[in-house]
């Protein structure tokens, strides 16, 4: 018989606002997406110099995983391999592909060549909370909860992780979204009070957030 | 917990479109690299391991309605096509999982000189996915793993879990990656590509050779589809450096922490291993890396060879050719000499193969790392393996 696991936390952002636990932290905004990450980062009062070299996807997962993490002080009591990041999207890396390529035209941009794989905001998420658990970037056309709940809890069943960020990050052409989920098999004592108390980690509580977080 | 059995493969490559015919090429000590003047790629020749012409027009030919697919997709199901003849797994059934790893898939219809109609949709990996699992009625919903350049491996390890979990009974696991301008220039942009064919952990290592191919493994948790030498998936782990985005650690210790997971879910320890199938990629940096991760995890006398002298780097493609070539090793007890390699050049003392070597190989360790900090290893044994502990 396999543990439970919860949701510890959730964040969502997408053009309808910035979700922490589903209570509203900044409210719509239709601004170019650009524009309007920025200006979250710095109403955010981050500091993070790394933040500007980012490419887009990675600063809507890095920024979302900023928020999802912030009050989770007890995941620094977790060793840096039993922390893990599964994350899914649509469009993989096209928003930087089509960028790159036209710096190909002129002079190949390293720099912006290296975003042109969509597990690269596992990288940088990884690195500013030095995390070394499991890694997966897995593509779906549509959200798919039911996946994350069943890889992520192989996961943490077989003993690789304790604990996982796991979710969606995507920007589409004319859309994005990040979904984030916070998700522990034995959330420590500090972690309480949990945003989501005694929320349990199953595809119905994912999908349930991930819609509602939009409305 | 369930065994997992490699039960079939292919590997279609510029050096053969079977996994015999590929094995057979590496025995004979052929390499796919050539110098490529290919000026829809490159203004100026590079060396890589590349599908000619005949291979295109043979594979085109070779499949119905053809033309609905892309380069990219036909190669997936020339692959899968030849794993799954006679494997005894069957697509339609819902117990059958379809993974697919790929980096970059169909990123020339971004290249294309004429626009791609609904371009968003048809450069999707989920699309070429759904067209992969269409063609052979596949019932289960496919699933992509892109995870730079551990997707192969990472395939692997997840086909395992999903068995493991009792979710599937069998996965067939299909990796390819093609080499187009936007994957060569921006290799090219870090300074990484070698101006002559790589040389993998040598002193005068100059950087890697990209590489177009693809391959299929199907894994099974039914024992009775094992056809000759019964190897088992029997661990796997990945994790990140989470030190920089484009560069492996600089120690090696994150590379080591997961070896040493990967054994320990194996039951295995570094002992017991008796050869490493590496990265490999001769950029001076990974090596290095993976060089300490298998001095730090006591491997140091472990024969190792990486296949990228072969191959070149065939990105998402690599941890599905390179687990089956090290399969193919262990049915023949035989290790592969590490194409292009001379002197060591690497700071910590490790065992590169440099000529064949008839060895009896029960445990065998498989290793990769890419960009974003990622690493992975996985570990195959025989079924009636012995162990130390």
């Amino acid at each position: 018989m396999n543990k439970e696991k919860y949701i510890i936390s959730s964040c969502s952002i997408s053009p309808a606002g910035v979700r922490k636990d589903g209570s509203l932290l900044y409210d719509r905004d239709d601004r170019p997406l650009g524009d309007f990450l920025l200006s979250l980062y710095t109403h955010s009062g981050m500091d993070y110099p790394k933040f500007y070299k980012m490419d887009r996807l990675s600063k809507l997962g890095w920024l979302a995983s900023e928020i999802l993490l912030k009050d989770a002080t007890w995941i620094k009591e977790l060793l840096p391999e039993e922390v893990g990041i599964v994350l899914s999207n649509a469009h993989a890396s096209l928003d930087t592909d089509i960028k790159y390529l036209a710096t190909t035209k002129e002079f190949p941009s390293p720099a912006v060549f290296v975003y042109t794989l969509p597990n690269i905001m596992i990288g940088e998420i990884s690195i500013r909370n030095n995390f070394k658990g499991e890694n997966g970037f897995f593509i779906f056309d549509r959200f798919d909860a039911g996946f994350l709940e069943q890889y992520v809890s192989c996961l943490i069943d077989e003993g690789h992780l304790r604990s996982c960020i796991c979710g969606w990050v995507d920007v589409g052409e004319e859309d994005y979204r990040a979904a984030l989920f916070l998700v522990a098999g034995d959330p420590p004592d500090s972690a309480a009070p949990p945003g989501h108390p005694g929320l349990l980690f199953t595809k119905t509580n994912m999908d349930k957030i991930f819609m509602e977080d939009t409305l | 917990m369930t065994d997992v059995f490699a039960v079939s493969d292919n590997i279609l490559s510029p050096l053969g479109m079977t996994s015999a015919e590929n094995f057979e090429r590496l025995k004979e000590g052929v390499s796919g690299i050539r110098l490529q003047e290919d000026k829809s790629i490159s203004d100026e020749p590079f060396y890589a391991a590349l599908f000619d012409l005949k291979m295109d027009e043979e594979l085109a030919a070779s499949i119905p309605l053809s033309r609905n697919f892309t380069k990219f997709e036909r190669l997936l199901i020339a692959s899968v096509r030849q794993a799954l003849a006679g494997s005894g797994v069957d697509p339609a059934d819902p117990g059958t999982a379809l993974i697919i790893s790929t980096t970059k898939g169909n990123i020339s219809l971004l290249e294309a000189a004429e626009p791609v109609p609904d371009l968003t949709t048809n450069i999707a990996l989920h699309t070429s996915a759904k067209k992969v699992a269409g063609y052979f009625q596949f019932v289960s919903q496919p699933l992509v793993v892109s995870n730079a350049c551990i997707s192969g491996s990472l395939g692997i390890i997840t086909g395992m879990r999903l068995i493991r979990s009792g979710r599937y009974r069998h996965a067939v696991i299909a990796g390819a990656d093609l080499i187009s301008k936007f994957v060569l220039s921006g290799f090219q942009s870090f300074q990484a590509v070698s101006p002559e064919p790589c040389r993998p952990f040598d002193k005068d290592r100059l950087g890697i050779s990209l590489g177009e191919g693809a391959a299929t493994l199907i894994l099974s948790g039914n024992k009775a589809l094992i056809r000759g030498a019964s190897i088992k998936v029997a661990g796997g782990s990945t994790g990140n450096d989470a030190n920089h985005i484009s560069g492996p650690s600089r120690t090696g210790q994150e590379l080591g922490t997961i070896i040493q997971k990967a054994l320990g879910e194996s039951g295995v320890t570094a002992e017991d291993i008796d050869h490493i199938s590496a990265h490999g990629t001769a950029t001076p940096y990974n090596d290095e890396m993976e060089a300490k991760a298998i001095f730090l995890t006591g491997m140091s006398r472990t024969p190792v060879n990486s296949l990228k002298g072969y191959y070149g780097h065939t990105l998402g493609a690599a941890g599905l050719i390179e687990s089956i070539i090290t399969i193919a090793s262990m049915k023949e007890d035989l290790v592969i000499p590490t194409m292009g390699f001379r002197k060591l050049g690497v700071t910590v003392p490790i065992h590169v193969a440099q000529s064949f070597l008839p060895t009896k190989l029960e445990h065998c360790l498989k290793t990769a790392s890419g960009f974003g900090g990622c690493n992975a290893a996985l570990v195959f044994s025989k079924l009636n393996a012995s162990y130390t502990a």
